[in-house]
């Protein structure tokens, strides 16, 4: 790894500017948030899955001495607010009017003097449930006679909420007719987990009603999103809303929709005319908010003989709980799932995605990854492993067989997606070289006769991120566009201002190393502003690994219109054409003359001083860009993971774990390999023990970390990183982001692996979570549950 | 923020005063010591004492390892870390130190001390198992004096022990026996689980044979702990891989673990022989060594 201790004056490693504070336990969070005169709010939540409330009896809890208020779902029904929109064209309820329709689901809330209080009435309030049959299977929600769940929307008969479908099935049919093999697998499920980020979900809601401004400092990925839906949700007007995303311990995508927690904050600020804290514990924020995945897919492969994938088909059906609270572009239901054909070129490709609501807590939020992408790539990754199998090809070869070429990008899949760039072999090659691929297997050999049992599992994931251009995507009607403004000081220091919003990526050193980059001033003379909507540009946020492609792309334009302008100033103070000015990093200076030059830093000065501007150049040095991005960034990696299974106990160790990323340029690598060795964690821990599991009654059970099971250092190996370059042709500077790919890209490597090391016992697949139990009774049943 | 419902908190500066305050109080009153299985419990509202009685004030009188009269005693306020420590009880009893070394983590371990395992009573706790099999009995304290309990009666089953409610444990005493080796083996499903299965095992050996064996299940049983025909199966037996097993497939018959998230009751049944068995081997290997 190489040194830090060079700074580097634009991209390059470098340590992080947050660190500090985070690291002396400095970083200002949610609920570090006091305000003069605060409550505290508390959500009385559902015992029952599905249930009709006969009742509700507040008396015993408004009479407790320090409680201010207690919020129904009568209550908010008055003001209109009992139910808000999803960002999936659905609605959810704030607090429950008729029915509850998930363990956990918000019923009433109490506004009390502190939080012990608050906690201490809620059980005080009364509420009669009359229990009603639940749909926990969503293989069942479509059955004649299921519960039907969702009565509240007029004429709803059933459980359905969407089909929909990409690819052509004709075309699909035709190459299956006439394959060598096909291959059909039985469901494999992509269980449901969640982000589960170590700061639960929270807001401080403080409504001035002599003003009529609204402050809300808030749990959020997106804060100029959620203050555009307050806007159009609350009536409130949207110049008096401000909403403050301060330091946020984590999203992962669980922190971009909008929580029923957070309107009663608000609606329990004007109530009372106080502000108004609430911060959910692990087990709301594990049982009621955004989960992830949730797929039960069942995929059909067609190849020749020699190992040439020429079809998939993908049919999905999606739980998405009581209410479809994902968050994704609006055109697509299923996200970007579409993009299950992976890195391979094929004849043809078709999938269909089913939605369906059960009683369980609502969403899929896209969990470190693209909007569903996480799922595509597991399913196309298992399926290739499963035919390598079949064909008695080793997987690498397989995959290797399979690539889309250097030379075929930019390429259009056969489900509407242009790539527009990679080098799949080449990336392949590199984590080939780095784990030692062949002598990995010659081991594995020796190993399988003495009676252990190695696996080496490998996956080839493309992802598409840095959602996106305007004509194809929006949320909830909001283009997904990013602003980005850049204010340089007369003495050269620079002010940039941003619509994402950082979780832990690092923005105020990345965004300041692009400025430093494009400008050639250091990063630690740029400040970076973000997370509040008062002080930055609007834009939809930070998730889908969209931060880097789309604001990182604004805020290089934005540094490019400073350098012009810079041009225009150097040329009237230097007295030449800006044709004769030449740009070296951080300098205009004269052809021919290089000794004549001005520094942006005089530029500056010059633009606040006395200098005379050409006419029409303004003064000072600030610019404003928006940046639409022409189309979705593609990057990709090869993982390969090698583990140890004990065949008495079942438990699987992971050895070594090699991922080569290539995520296009990387503006600064450490905070590249940082992201990509937290998500690797997140990929084991989904692949090896997570998931968020109800019994039949709908009763969760994995509402806490003793039962939802985060991997800590002893489960996971030393990551061994990779990487190659391939730049994104159409972003200014040829990053691709990188947020989610080593989530997106692990699970099926680790799968994969365990499959491999079980190949004597005839095993072919195994679910996640890949527990001890799941592996032990793998072997027992040997073959008895091979691809249909 | 998870909060506890309201309660009374009195400190107690004598385990006599600590038993004072609980027959005062009664019994919705409860010890707390390194209180990492009571206080999550608390701030979940799944247990709601009326009053906390402090004992972490009496460390000079009950934390304590000390090797006297042929045992070994243990004060209840020892912690999990200096159990783990403690080359007394690794020299005797290898079995200690391997259970303490996958007992949750560091910070638990750096609070959570003997009598709050045993008295808690979790069918998944490590420690019942381990002293079980050791043989070791128990020293429970009242306003009448002292009682000593066997390990076997006083774990009565999930939750439940033979501490009464003005009662509590204050010792654990463990007896030195000659040419003797012990193991444990567990299986969780990632660092700081509690057990999905695990297995406690000493043998003692009489010339050739064994001539003592303990063997204590964890996590497969919700009342008794000791699995007494497959100690029975060993004993006037040389130690022998068929020995073993014969005893670790009746250890497997006669418990009786639950389904749960952790895993199907014939896969931890199926643990219960495997872990039993490979803990036999590696108990054996000590003996003989001894």
């Amino acid at each position: 790894m190489a040194g830090t201790t060079e700074r580097p004056t634009g991209f390059g490693r470098l340590k992080r500017k947050e660190d500090p504070r985070f690291i002396r336990g400095q970083g200002h969070y949610v609920d570090d948030v006091t305000l003069p005169g605060m409550l505290h709010g508390a959500v009385l939540r559902s015992p029952l899955a599905h249930a009709r409330i006969t009742s509700i009896d507040t008396s015993a809890a408004q009479q407790h001495p320090k409680v201010r208020a207690v919020i129904t779902g009568k209550d908010l029904e008055a003001q209109g607010l009992a139910w808000m929109p999803t960002l999936s064209a659905d609605t959810q309820a704030v607090l429950a009017t008729d029915k509850v329709r998930f363990q956990g689901q918000e019923v009433a809330f109490v506004i009390a003097d502190d939080e012990y209080a608050a906690r201490d009435a809620l059980e005080l309030i009364d509420v009669d449930y009359e229990p009603l049959p639940v749909v926990v299977d969503p293989r069942t929600a479509l059955d004649a006679g299921a519960p039907v769940i969702r009565d509240d929307k007029d004429g709803k008969s059933d459980n359905h909420i969407f089909d929909w479908e990409a690819g052509s099935e004709e075309e699909c049919d035709r190459v299956f007719e006439d394959a060598d093999v096909t291959l059909v697998t039985q469901e494999i499920p992509f269980q449901r987990v969640h982000p589960a980020p170590l700061e639960t979900c929270g807001a401080v809601a403080d409504y001035d009603a002599v003003t009529g401004k609204l402050r809300l400092w808030c749990t959020t990925q997106a804060p100029h999103a959620h203050r555009t839906l307050y806007a159009l949700v609350a009536g409130l007007p949207e110049h008096k809303i401000q909403v403050i995303a301060p330091d946020i311990g984590g999203g992962f995508g669980n922190k971009v929709p909008i929580y029923p927690g957070y309107v009663c904050a608000i609606v329990g600020s004007i109530v009372t005319g106080k502000p108004v804290k609430w911060m959910e514990d692990r087990t709301e924020n594990l049982t009621s908010t955004g989960f992830a995945r949730d797929y039960l897919m069942r995929g059909r492969i067609a190849a020749d003989r020699d190992g040439k994938i020429r079809a998939l088909r993908v049919d999905v059906l999606a739980d998405h709980g009581a209410f479809n609270a994902t968050a994704q572009p609006s055109k697509y239901p299923a996200g970007f799932f579409h993009i299950f054909t992976g890195s391979y070129d094929l004849e043809a490709a078709y999938c269909t995605v089913k939605g369906v609501y059960t009683n369980k807590a609502p969403g899929g939020v896209a969990y470190r990854c693209s909007f569903r992408v996480t799922e595509a790539a597991y399913l196309v990754e298992r399926m290739v492993d499963l035919l390598a199998d079949e064909l008695e090809i080793d997987p690498v070869e397989l995959r290797m067989k399979n690539f889309i070429k250097k030379e075929q990008f930019p390429y259009t899949t056969r489900t509407g997606w242009v790539y527009d760039s990679g080098d799949y072999a080449a990336t392949m090659n590199e984590a080939l070289r780095i784990a030692g691929y062949d002598e990995l297997r010659k081991e594995q050999a020796e190993k399988r006769a003495r009676g252990e049992y190695m696996g080496i599992g490998c996956s080839f994931f493309t992802e598409t991120v840095g959602a996106g251009p305007k004509k194809d995507m929006d949320i909830a009607g909001l283009g997904m566009a990013d602003g980005a403004e850049l204010r340089v000081h007369p003495t050269g220091k620079a002010v940039l201002r941003i619509s994402v919003k950082t979780q832990g990526q690092g923005h105020e050193t990345t965004f300041a190393q692009i400025v430093a980059e494009e400008l050639g001033i250091p990063p630690e003379d740029v400040e970076v502003v973000h997370g509040d909507t008062d002080q930055t540009p609007f834009g939809l946020g930070t998730y889908g690994s969209r931060s880097t492609p789309v604001s990182g792309a604004a805020t290089a334009m934005v540094s490019r219109k400073i350098r012009d302008k810079a041009r225009l100033i150097a040329s009237a103070a230097l007295e030449v054409s800006p044709d004769d000015l030449e740009w070296e990093r951080g300098r205009w200076f004269v052809k021919g003359d290089p000794e004549k030059g001005q520094t942006i830093q005089e530029a500056a000065f010059a633009a606040h001083g006395t200098l005379t501007l050409p006419e029409g150049v303004e003064g000072h040095l600030d610019a404003e860009a928006v940046y639409d991005p022409p189309n979705l960034t593609y990057p990709c990696g090869a993982y390969i993971c090698v583990v140890d299974v004990d065949p008495g106990t079942g438990e699987v160790k992971i050895r070594r774990f090699i991922a080569v990323d290539d995520c296009g340029v990387r503006i600064n690598p450490m905070i590249v390999e940082g992201q990509v060795h937290g998500g690797l964690a997140e990929g084991v821990g989904i692949a090896l023990m997570q998931h968020i599991a109800f019994d039949d009654q709908g009763n969760c059970l994995s509402g806490s970390f003793m039962d939802y099971l985060v991997p800590s250092s002893m489960e996971v190996p030393d990551w061994e990183l990779g990487e190659t370059v391939t730049p994104s042709p159409h972003h200014p500077i040829g990053a691709k982001g990188v947020g989610e790919s080593s989530n997106v890209g692990s699970p099926p490597a680790v799968v994969n692996a365990v499959v491999d090391a079980l190949e004597p016992f005839g095993v072919r697949h195994v679910d996640m979570p890949v527990t001890p139990a799941r592996v032990w009774e793998a072997i027992q049943h040997g073959t008895t549950r091979p691809p249909q | 923020m998870q909060v506890p419902a309201p309660f009374d908190y009195a400190r107690a500066s004598s385990v006599d005063e600590a038993i004072a305050l609980l027959e005062r109080l009664g019994p919705e009153a409860r010890l707390v010591a390194g209180g990492h299985s009571l206080l999550p419990m608390m701030k979940l509202r799944l247990a709601t004492p009326e009053h906390l009685i402090d004992i972490n004030p009496l460390e000079s009188e009950l934390n304590y390892i000390r090797e006297e009269g042929g045992l070994v005693r243990i004060g209840a306020l020892t912690r999990h870390r200096d159990v783990l420590a403690s080359e007394v009880l690794a020299r005797h009893y290898p079995i200690v130190r391997e259970a303490e070394e996958l007992i949750a983590d560091p910070p638990v371990r750096n609070r959570g001390t003997v009598g709050g395992a045993l008295c808690q009573a979790d069918p998944s706790e490590d420690l019942s198992a381990v002293f079980a099999a050791l043989g070791a009995v128990t020293v429970i304290r009242g306003s009448g004096g002292e009682r000593v309990v066997t390990m076997e009666d006083f774990h009565e089953g999930p939750y439940e022990t033979a501490v009464g409610d003005a009662e509590m444990l204050v010792e654990v005493r463990v007896p030195i026996r000659e040419h003797g080796g012990s193991a444990y083996e567990k299986v969780k499903r990632r660092t700081g689980d509690w057990a999905t299965a695990a297995s406690g095992v000493a043998l003692w050996l009489d010339g050739a044979n064994v001539g003592a064996a303990g063997i204590a299940l964890s996590a497969v049983n919700p009342t008794g702990i000791r699995s007494t025909r497959a100690e029975q199966a060993l004993i006037g037996r040389p130690p022998s891989e068929e020995a073993f097993a014969e005893a670790a497939a009746l250890a497997a018959e006669d418990c009786n673990p639950a389904t749960d998230q952790r895993g199907p009751a014939d896969y931890k049944r199926h643990l219960a022989q495997e872990l039993t068995h490979r803990a036999l081997r590696r108990a054996a290997e000590r003996a003989l060594a001894s």
